[in-house]
């Protein structure tokens, strides 16, 4: 049994937006949320600015019970999962709770916990931790909460692909709808990675903007992190349609691979695999792609490898391509960047409108591509991809479909 | 540059690749011992320790050889003496 696949309902919780709406307008409007960071203290490392979810308290979203049992990025997955279902306007039963699936993506979970706890402990003296702290910190705390506020009892599960992890999560969510395992999904990606000891870690990779993300511009000097979450509601699109939802759009393909290479220098041949295993996935030919949703992060390394990637796959097809950095407006969110990317390019598609890839001063030979730059374009695109490679070599791609 | 200051350097060099001290010389480059982007990194860190000073971003991307992570360690260490003596 194989079924096309739609997303009905999209929820979004980042820096540019708290909500799907104001997330898509920041993009349209190619409106950076690359601010200099609050959630650190200021001086204390070699960068200053982030995507941070502006004035974020779980009050505003969460009751006090849910705030406390929940980690940042749990908190996220959680505020975006309700905002896709109330979308898709499902009406999650017990009987179709059975048949449904949560997949969510995060990197590194919830380790803003785990270093608030452990900073108590090994500096401040404390002979104790917080009891929470082990169900703070698991990185399916997300797909839990998710899977209980729903009642949702079927195939339930994180995966962890660093800046790949939400692509694979809505990849399998994806795949299990289409075969039948499954009657509707709720798939993402979250990410908090604003702890002192873990930007430490990411100042000592020395690939972190002191300025800004730059993707593919020739003068960018790396990527900047960037936190929240995307959730979408996938249910087959025949069931959709029956019952009148509003679709933004189908998956219709999806792509993995590794390099099997290196812990940090991508492989254009290993970005190449996972695209094309996307577009075979998808039964299309790659001139049908109208857009690609970068991974574009604004590192030398990735935009150059990405580029070559994709001129290996598509060839001269390559001029006549869309690809944009959308993590130049929301930055880089690790493990919820594929369901962020995934959000931008499913409304991309629905409006007709592709998002640019902002702060770009000047092209760099190295990895020149239709970059959109500054300012959105109006085109009517069928096909796109949305691009995710991550630390360790691992490939993620996804298809998407206008409907 | 001092035989003693090369001498430090080469020593952590060797220590973070797991080498002899005798396969490195001043004269060599990165790539000529296989020092990738992520050793680069580690020996930066590394460095950074050993010498007690911090490497800006923008200096350690235009370190390559061996004789480059001399000169630039010597001129921040100098730099560090110089304003501990002012």
């Amino acid at each position: 049994m194989i079924r096309r696949v739609a997303v009905t309902g999209i929820g979004v919780i980042a820096a540019p937006g708290r909500t799907r709406e104001a997330f898509w307008n920041s993009l349209r409007d190619g409106r950076s949320a690359i601010r200099p960071m609050t959630l650190v203290p200021e001086g204390a490392l070699r960068f200053q600015n982030a995507a941070e979810v502006p004035d974020y308290r779980a009050c505003d979203f969460l009751d006090g019970k849910e705030a406390d049992l929940l980690d940042r990025f749990a908190q996220f997955a959680l505020i975006a999962a309700r905002e896709a279902v109330v979308d898709s306007g499902l009406a999650i039963t017990p009987e179709l709770g059975s048949r449904m699936a949560v997949v969510t993506g995060t990197s590194t979970g919830g380790q803003t916990s785990e270093d608030r706890e452990f900073q108590s402990l090994y500096a401040e003296g404390a002979s104790r931790i917080h009891p929470l702290t082990i169900l703070r910190t698991m990185a399916n705390a997300g797909t839990s909460c998710i899977a209980r506020e729903y009642g949702i009892t079927g195939p339930c599960y994180t995966v962890s692909t660093a800046c790949a992890s939400a692509t694979h999560a809505i990849g399998q969510a994806f795949w299990m709808v289409r075969n039948g395992l499954v009657n509707a999904a709720i798939a993402g990606g979250s990410e908090a990675p604003f702890s002192l000891g873990f930007l430490k870690a990411w100042e000592a990779m020395r690939i972190v903007a002191p300025d800004t993300c730059r993707p593919f511009s020739r003068d960018r000097k790396g990527l900047i992190l960037g936190e929240g979450a995307a959730m979408l509601v996938l249910e087959p699109l025949e069931n959709a349609q029956a019952r009148g939802a509003r679709i933004w759009g189908e998956i219709a393909g999806f792509g993995m691979s590794s390099d099997a290479h290196h812990p940090t220098q991508p492989l254009a041949e290993g970005a190449a695999r996972a695209m094309r295993a996307a577009l075979q996935d998808a039964g299309i030919e790659p001139a049908a792609i109208g857009y690609i949703n970068a991974h574009g992060t604004g590192t030398q390394a990735n935009d150059v490898t990405e580029a070559q990637a994709i001129r290996e796959v598509f060839g001269a097809h390559a001029d006549r391509l869309a690809v944009s950095s959308t993590k130049s407006v929301h930055g880089h969110t690790l493990g919820a960047a594929g369901a962020l990317e995934a959000a931008a390019t499913l409304m991309a598609l629905d409006q007709g409108l592709i998002p640019p890839t902002v702060n770009f001063t000047e092209s760099d030979p190295a990895c020149e591509l239709d970059v959109v730059p500054n300012e959105a374009r109006a085109a009517h695109i069928e096909w796109a991809l949305s691009n995710s490679f991550a630390f360790g070599g691992l490939n993620a791609v996804l298809a998407f479909r206008r409907i | 540059m001092s035989d003693q200051l090369i001498e430090r350097v080469i020593e952590v060099i060797a220590k973070t690749q797991h080498v002899p001290a005798e396969s490195i010389t001043i004269d060599k480059s990165f790539a000529e011992l296989k020092i990738d982007s992520l050793d680069g990194m580690n020996i930066l860190f590394a460095v950074e320790s050993e010498f007690d000073i911090s490497i800006p971003d923008d200096q350690a991307a235009a370190i390559k050889s061996v004789r480059d992570m001399v000169e630039g360690i010597e001129k921040l260490v100098t730099a560090k003496q110089a304003a501990q003596l002012g």
